[in-house]
């Protein structure tokens, strides 16, 4: 009779978890520019690292080709190695 | 066998812009006396780097995107070792898709400085925005 129905005390919260996704297999991209510091931010965090594949939901291969942007950008000095506050 | 290749270089800040040019051409005549051919040439101007070299703040740009033997890039990258005026040079062999990529940058740049301008301003103003927004 009691297991009728379960009751919590404080209802369970039911988020819908977006799904992460490649954005440069959503949108086609097939080569990833050094050249263009401000669209790798989005890559990186405050410190100035690469941020990591689960969290911005890359793909392997082209969380390989970031890395390479990166790496080329700032050896050219068009990104810093070490920074604070970069956003 | 010819590669395609691009190559970037920061040359000092110190040097006019006459010199800066004779300094862009001594590489391209490096690349074409090897018998390498320089598809595209582009010169950022000066920018200011993510962090100091050889301590200096600002450094002027340039690219090049040439065709050549493999062997060439070896003699280009002493060429930039030994120039003094050189503060870093980063030399790659462009793949499929990078090619593509370069080509249409070459196409869409056709009128560079005043596409150039804009998307500084262009830009600029996404940053002040994205700080209001922040």
């Amino acid at each position: 009779m009691a297991h009728g129905e379960i009751r919590y005390l404080t209802p369970p919260t039911v988020d819908v978890k977006k799904k992460k996704y490649c954005r440069f297999k959503k949108s086609g991209i097939k080569y990833i520019d050094y050249k263009d510091p401000e669209f790798l931010k989005k890559f990186l965090n405050e410190q100035g690292k690469i941020l990591p594949r689960r969290l911005t939901g890359t793909s392997l291969k082209y969380q390989r080709k970031v890395a390479q942007a990166v790496k080329r950008a700032r050896h050219l000095a068009l990104l810093p190695y070490v920074t604070d506050m970069m956003k | 066998m010819l590669n395609h290749y691009e190559a970037v270089f920061i040359l000092t800040p110190v040097l006019s812009e006459a010199q800066m040019k004779e300094a862009v051409d001594k590489f391209k005549a490096v690349i074409t006396s090897n018998e390498g051919t320089i598809t595209n040439e582009e010169n950022w101007g000066m920018r200011k780097l993510a962090y100091p070299i050889q301590k200096k703040s600002t450094g002027f740009y340039s690219l090049l995107q040439f065709d050549a033997d493999p062997k060439v890039i070896a003699t280009l990258e002493t060429q930039f070792r030994r120039d003094e005026r050189v503060l870093r040079f980063l030399t790659f062999r462009l793949d499929k898709y990078a090619y593509e990529y370069a080509e249409k940058r070459k196409n869409t740049k056709a009128q560079p400085k005043a596409e150039e301008v804009k998307s500084a301003k262009a830009e600029s103003k996404e940053e002040k925005t994205e700080e209001k927004e922040d």
